[in-house]
Parts: C-alpha cells; structure tokens; sequence
C-alpha cells in the first residue's frame, strides 16, 4: 500500500495539515481538519461563511495558532508564530482585506517589512525589478503608483507579487473573486495558471461553487469546521454534489419571484455630483430612477461611488449639484429625518456602526425610527413596555434568534443584526427602500432570508434600490439592472427571466471596468454587420 | 528698524520652534498625538538651564535635557500605546506633569544667575551673500546651524530610507505593517522618544540661546502649543514645518519688536502708543493655533490635509482590516 501512494508517479506534497483543532469563543471553527495540497496545483477550498476555511488558512499563513494538529511543509513538521515564519517557509497569503498603505507606492508596499534595501531606498532599482517579477506572472501594475490611485484589483495584484516577490511557493488565495469585475476574474485565472506553470501551488479560498469548479484542479469542502470532501477531482464532482458538501441538504438556486408590477416612479435620482471624504469626485453627473414595485440594481465593482450614492440617497452626504426626488419632494441636502419622513428605509453597508447602535439593546435599535410617535411615544416620553412589546413582536416575525430582547445587538450575528436593521426597516412601511450589500458577509440561511424580505418589499409595492457587489444575486433579484464606474452610470439593462444568462453578464462585466453601454452595443451591431 | 535683524533674530526663535515641530512631527508619523510638547519644553528649558548652571557646561546642559524629556515623554506612550488610553487627554495631563517638575525643580533658578551659553559664530563665506548671508549665517547660535541640517536629514530619512517607510506605514496602516513583521509598539515607543528629546532640545535652545535665563511657565510661553499647529500647518512634512517655524519665529520677533519705535514709517507707532494694540499681536500665533487645531481636528479635513491614517489611534494587535 505505502509504496503503491508513494511510487514515482505520484506529485509530492508540498503542504500537510493533519487533525487541525482550532476554537474561538462559542465555535469550534475547525474539527480535525485534514488538508493536503500537491506541487504545482491550484487547490479549490470550498464552505460557506463561517464554516472555517479562512480559519483553515489563517493557520497555514501563520496568523493563528492551531490547539491541536500539525502541518508539514515538504514532509518536515514546522511551527509558525507568525506570518513571517510561514513565508519563510514558503507560504503566502493574500487577505480579503488587503494590507496595503495607501499613500506609498506599490514598490514601496511590496519593500515593506524586508531587510533589503539596508537603508536609503533606491526605488527606480526596485521599481524595475517589480516590473520584471510582474511581467512574468502576468500581473500587470505600475509600481510607481500610489495604491489609492489604483483599482481593488489592480490592488490585489500588489498583494500578490508582495508575495511572490517573498519567494513564497504557496500562495493562498482568500475569496479573491469577490471585489472582481468578471474580465478582471479572467485575469486573476490567468495568473494563477501562470503561477502554477512556474512550480508555485495555489490555494483558492472561495464560497463559488462556478468559479472552483471553473478555476481548481482537486477541491477540498469545509462544513462547520469538518472537512466534508478533501482533494477530490474538480472535474469528477458535479456542481450538486458540491453543493450539498458545503450547505448539508440540497440548495434551491432559483428564487420564487413574481413577475413584477411596476408603478409610478418613486425615487427619481437627477443627475448628481458629490465629492467622497477626500474632498475627490465620487459622483459625477448620475441619474437612476426607481419604480413603485420593483427592484433596480445597482451593480459595480468596489468603490466606484456606491457608497456615496446610498449616503447622498439617504441624506447622509451633501451633493453639490443635481437632486434627489423621494415621492415628488427634494430630499438631498436635508436631513435624514425628512427622508424618513417622506418613507424612506436604510439598509446601510456598515451594519454595525451605520445600521445599529451597537451596545443598544434590541429594542432600542427597532424604535429607532418610532420613538416619535405613538404608541412609543406617551405623553411626551417613552413608553418602553410598549417598546419592549414591539420589539418581541419584530424578533418573533423576523426570526430574531435571541433569548431577550434586551440582548446589545453588538453580540448578535451577521444574520441576525442584519434582521434586526431589516425588521427596523420595513416595519416603518416604508414606500422606498435603499438596501448596500444587504447579504454581505451572511451564511447561505440568512442570506435566502434576506432575499425573501427584499422580494416581499417589492410585492407591497415599495421601491427598492438594491447596491450589491454580487452580481448573481442582483440578476437573481433586480427587475433592472444599472451599471456604475467611477461616479457615472454606463448603462441600464433589464432582467429578464431567471437563471445564467452569458450575454448580459458579459455586458455588465464590460461595463463595470468603464465601457458604456451604448459603446458596447454599437460593437456589437458593428460586428454583427 | 532694521528688517534684516529682525528676521536674524526671528530665524534663532524660530529654531525653538523647528526642533518642537520636527519632534512632534515624527511622533505623529508614527500614528501617536503628543500634547505635551509644552510640557516637554519646559522639562528641557529648566534641566538644560540648572545642569549648566552646576557644571558650566552647555553641552551637558543640551544632554540632559534631551534626555529628561525624552524620558517623560515615555510615561505618555506607555499610557497611549501599552495601555491605549486616550491619546488626547493623556498628552494634556503630561504638559501638565512637565511644567509642575519643572516649575518645582526650577524654584529659585531664574536668580541663580547667568551662565556660560552654547556658541555662536558665522559662516565664511556665506555670510558675506547679501541679506540672506546677514538673516541665515551671521552670529548665530550653533543650535541655529544644527536646526538647518536637521530639517533636510528629517525629509530624507521619512522619504527615502527604510527605517521611514517603517515610519511611515506605522502611522498609516499600522495592521500592514504588523503583519509584514514590523514591530509597531517598539516604533512607536522610539518615535515618542525622538519627540520628547527633540522638544527638550527645543527647551534647551530657549534657555541655553535664544533667550538665556529660566523665567519659570513664561520660559517657553506656549510655543508647544504652536509648535503642535504647525505640524498640522505643516501637513507632516518637515520642510514645510521648517518655513512655518521660521515664518512664526521672526513673526514673535517683529511682534515684539514693532512695540519699540516712537515713530513707524514716519507715522506715530500706533503699537506704542496704545499697548492693547501689542497685547492684540501676541495673541495671534496662538489664535492661529486655535484655528489650525480646530481645522485639524475635523475627520473629513484631516484626510483632505494628509494627515497619518492611524493618528491618535491605539493600535490593538488581531484587530485586523480597517
């Protein structure tokens, strides 16, 4: 037998975890995980949030210490206390948040924390060298520029060659996709490619199950901590079987959504300019409006304005021109309140500092907006058994999972804050709502959850605008779609039908890295012709 | 009035000034706020002062009170970094700290007499080129000399070395740095040092130079305070702190000195006359303080400005992203 697995055929393993242990406060994150990658491989790591595959590989990066289990490296047991001792090693990973000083350069990021240069910085030296190191493995980026000048994935470039340019020969990829427009996902795929072709390993850490099956030789599925399949064959397992290792019962992919109604126009967003906290452009000239009864998406890469459209929205940043309509009356420039007061709902992108007060009791955070009025207000002060009793209510419809509701909302999870903020939200009956990356960060229960609210705020008749980074979810939820790149709207597309539609996924794709719509169809007629 | 010796004398005040900036600017580079520059001064002022009173010499005097603040500067990061207190109240409550020890350890300084000062000379050659050669290289004070070489050895080494990147990517995003393996507690300890020592230099020129003597609290009269407005002036970079520092120095000169004259342009010296009119002027370096801090202080203002990302942040390990 041993001689059988060990015969010259066989690709030797480069990486070995065995019986991994690691516990957080109340989880058991991983469950004598084994976890075994090979030389010159790129090794799917499938499972929800929360199932323990960052934990997994924060413990191979060096960031975590196991409470039990070993890793070998090249068939020698080693002991990392820190990042720096798994690069040594060899191994690398690139966060989803990405460490990167924005004021200094992308030479400079990368020469960060290394011995070499000694001490005076002969930059245009390295400059070249990080060009080269670049060229090789396809990862094209202009190491003078300063990182808040480039793009998120221009930046997960420098995060990359920051390793590579360490000598690292596993490289760690955590949920790479997810601040990608589609082409640039093609790029990413490329280097990887590349990156294996020269002897390098790849670890890709990711919940998409298209994207592991389209990018991973073997793939490995955690489930709450246990490891449900370790390195089987991409190409052997169906998308199914895949989805069920990862979530424990089969997933339903479609939505049941109706078709949809739309009425009068309800928010109507007139050609907008606003500056984000630099004091730089964030919006430049947007337009958008939203319908009574439908949803429209708002789909782009990371921030391209999102986050200033939803705040202008909302009241929460001035706009130096243009207006904002809510229900035939201006609401930019006023306060929050008079939003509120013309129905406008808030789902911010910022959960915990935006969305909820986070030391605040449950119910404090659902009266929030109802403390005004009667049945909360009571002769002038506040009637809080009748807060108390709302409150019990909303957790009983929301399916707030908590023993009381006098629980601080900061010990609450993603999913159930997030129903918290929601059931705040839509109990106002609000006529529109604005909703950024409502399913962020949530396991796949929660975030079906979410998608159901959404769907029956746009059966009452409420206009919601939906800003999401998932274009999946966009296309599954949005009656229309539209397309922003750096504070300008490139194009509006409708949504027509359910499921995977190639055409209009590559259209937005090209628009999300700044080609207008208009642009793309005259191509295509071009072509066509 | 002779212009050009007002501003002789502005660029020595303005020396105070520069090495309490340069200080305060490194700290702050490395994401610590110091308010106690005031107090620091003081500590360096009186100790400078007293040392060479006792030995007769101003090197050691300079020495020891590099050192004296340098050490109680450290009382405000283990506050700030090791406990992550408030970074704020901790530097006020050190200017407080600074000016009682040295108030207290100064008693009876200020008629001990004078003492023997630091030298000054002028430069050959470059003090026969006209005007400039008079106001930058004639019968200065050492330190003056020292201040000049400072400032373009303080913007090389955070632009252009390594130990500055270091710097730099502490103040900014100190989690990147971290997990490069900079050691972020260690550099910031070291920057709060090099601040305190600097600012107790700047005590020392005041004492030891510019204005000889030990004249309790009125020895510095609140330069640490511009001294903190100017780094936000400054926007973090040591030459444009070095021209604000000298831009108030010979402005503190001309303040004082435009009450002197009888006559002012041929007019009758309104400042002389009519002394609110002066007290008017000295309030202004410090209601430009006010102004600055307050500008400085609002959160969208400080990203427009450049200020370090993490400043007046505590640095928490595992608190990792943002």
């Amino acid at each position: 037998m041993t001689n059988q697995t060990s015969s010259t055929s066989e690709i030797p393993l480069i990486v070995e975890m065995r019986g991994i242990v690691k516990r957080f406060p109340g989880v058991l994150a991983n469950d004598h995980v084994n976890f075994e990658l090979k030389r010159g491989e790129i090794h799917g790591l499938l499972g929800e949030n929360g199932a323990g595959k960052s934990t997994l590989m924060n413990i191979l990066a060096g960031l975590y210490r196991q409470e039990a289990g070993t890793i070998l490296v090249n068939g020698k047991p080693k002991v990392f206390s820190s990042p720096r001792d798994a690069i040594k090693a060899g191994i690398g990973m690139v966060h989803q948040h990405f460490m990167l000083v924005p004021s200094q350069t992308v030479t400079e990021n990368i020469l960060l924390g290394l011995d070499d240069p000694r001490f005076i910085m002969r930059l245009p030296e390295y400059d070249s060298k990080i060009a080269e190191l670049g060229e090789r493995f396809g990862l094209k980026v202009d190491p003078r520029a300063k990182i808040w000048q480039l793009s998120v994935g221009e930046q997960q470039r420098v995060e990359i060659l920051k390793m590579l340019y360490r000598g690292v020969n596993v490289l760690i990829m955590d949920e790479p996709t997810a601040v990608l427009a589609p082409q640039e996902i093609e790029g990413l795929f490329e280097t990887l490619r590349a990156m294996i072709a020269q002897g390098k390993s790849v670890i890709f850490i990711s919940h998409k199950l298209q994207e592991v099956s389209a990018i991973a030789d073997r793939v490995s599925v955690l489930r709450k901590g246990v490891a449900t399949a370790s390195g089987v064959a991409s190409k052997g397992v169906s998308r199914q079987e895949l989805a069920r290792l990862m979530v424990g019962r089969d997933v339903i992919f479609a939505l049941d959504k109706k078709p949809g109604k739309p009425g009068d126009v309800v928010l109507d967003v007139r050609d907008i300019y606003a500056d984000n906290d630099k004091g730089l452009p964030a919006l430049r000239g947007l337009s958008l409006n939203v319908h009574a009864g439908e949803i429209v998406g708002v789909a782009g890469v990371a921030g391209n304005g999102q986050s200033e459209l939803s705040q202008v929205i909302s009241g929460m940043r001035q706009c130096k021109q243009g207006q904002v309509i809510l229900a035939g009356d201006e609401v930019s420039n006023h306060s929050t309140l008079f939003g509120i007061q013309h129905g406008m709902a808030y789902v911010p992108e910022d959960r915990t500092h935006v969305g909820s007060a986070p030391n605040l009791s449950i119910t404090d955070n659902v009266i929030m907006k109802k403390y005004r009025k009667p049945p909360i207000l009571k002769n002038g002060l506040l009637d809080m058994k009748a807060a108390t009793k709302l409150a019990n209510e909303l957790k009983q419809a929301y399916d707030i999972i908590v023993p009381n509701v006098s629980t601080p909302v900061r010990l609450l999870s993603g999913g159930n804050l997030q129903r918290v903020i929601l059931a705040r939200e839509i109990s106002g009956l609000p006529s529109f709502m604005v909703a950024v990356q409502p399913t962020r960060g949530l396991d796949v229960g929660a975030i079906e959850g979410v998608h159901r609210l959404l769907l029956a705020q746009r059966e009452a008749g409420a206009a919601v605008l939906l800003v999401s980074e998932e274009l999946e979810e966009l296309l599954s939820l949005s009656d229309r779609v539209y397309v922003i790149y750096e504070g300008k709207i490139m194009g509006e597309v409708m949504v027509k039908g359910e499921g995977h539609d190639e055409a209009l996924v590559d259209t937005i794709g090209q628009m999300m890295t700044g080609t207008p719509l208009d642009q793309i169809q005259n191509e295509g007629v071009a072509a066509n012709g | 009035m002779d212009f050009t010796i007002i501003l002789q004398a502005g660029i020595a005040s303005g020396t105070v000034l520069l090495f309490a900036t340069i200080g305060e600017l490194f700290s702050e580079r490395a994401g610590v706020l110091n308010l106690g520059v005031e107090g620091m001064m003081l500590v360096g002022a009186m100790s400078a002062f007293s040392t060479t009173i006792a030995t007769g010499n101003p090197w050691l005097g300079v020495m020891t009170a590099m050192l004296f603040a340098g050490i109680i500067s450290q009382i405000h990061a283990y506050i700030v970094i090791t406990l992550q207190a408030d970074q704020v109240v901790s530097g006020l409550s050190l200017t407080f700290l600074g000016t009682g020890i040295s108030l207290v350890l100064g008693e009876g300084l200020s008629k001990a007499g004078t003492v023997s000062l630091l030298p000054n000379f002028s430069i050959p050659l470059l003090a026969q080129i006209p005007i400039l050669g008079k106001i930058f290289f004639t019968d200065q004070s050492i330190l003056v000399y020292v201040g000049y070489l400072l400032v373009p050895l303080a913007w090389f080494y955070i632009n252009r070395t390594r130990p500055g990147l270091h710097l730099r990517a502490v103040g900014e995003y100190p989690s990147a740095a971290d997990a490069l393996g900079i050691n972020v507690f260690r550099m910031r300890y070291f920057y709060v040092f090099v601040g305190g020592m600097l600012a107790g230099l700047a005590g020392a020129t005041i004492s030891l130079a510019v204005s000889p003597g030990w004249f309790s609290e009125l020895t510095t009269g609140g330069q640490g305070w511009i001294a903190i407005g100017l780094v936000i002036f400054a926007q973090w970079d040591p030459i444009r702190a070095a021209v604000g520092a000298y831009a108030f120095g010979a402005l503190r000169r001309l303040i004082l000195d435009i009450q002197g004259p009888l006559l002012l342009l041929g007019f009758d010296n309104p400042f002389y006359y009519n002394p609110y009119l002066g007290f008017f002027l000295q309030m202004l370096p410090y209601l430009f303080t006010v102004v600055v801090l307050v500008i400085g202080s609002r959160e969208a203002m400080r990203k427009r400005i450049g200020a370090p990302a993490a400043l007046g942040n505590p640095y928490i390990r595992g608190e990792r992203g943002k």
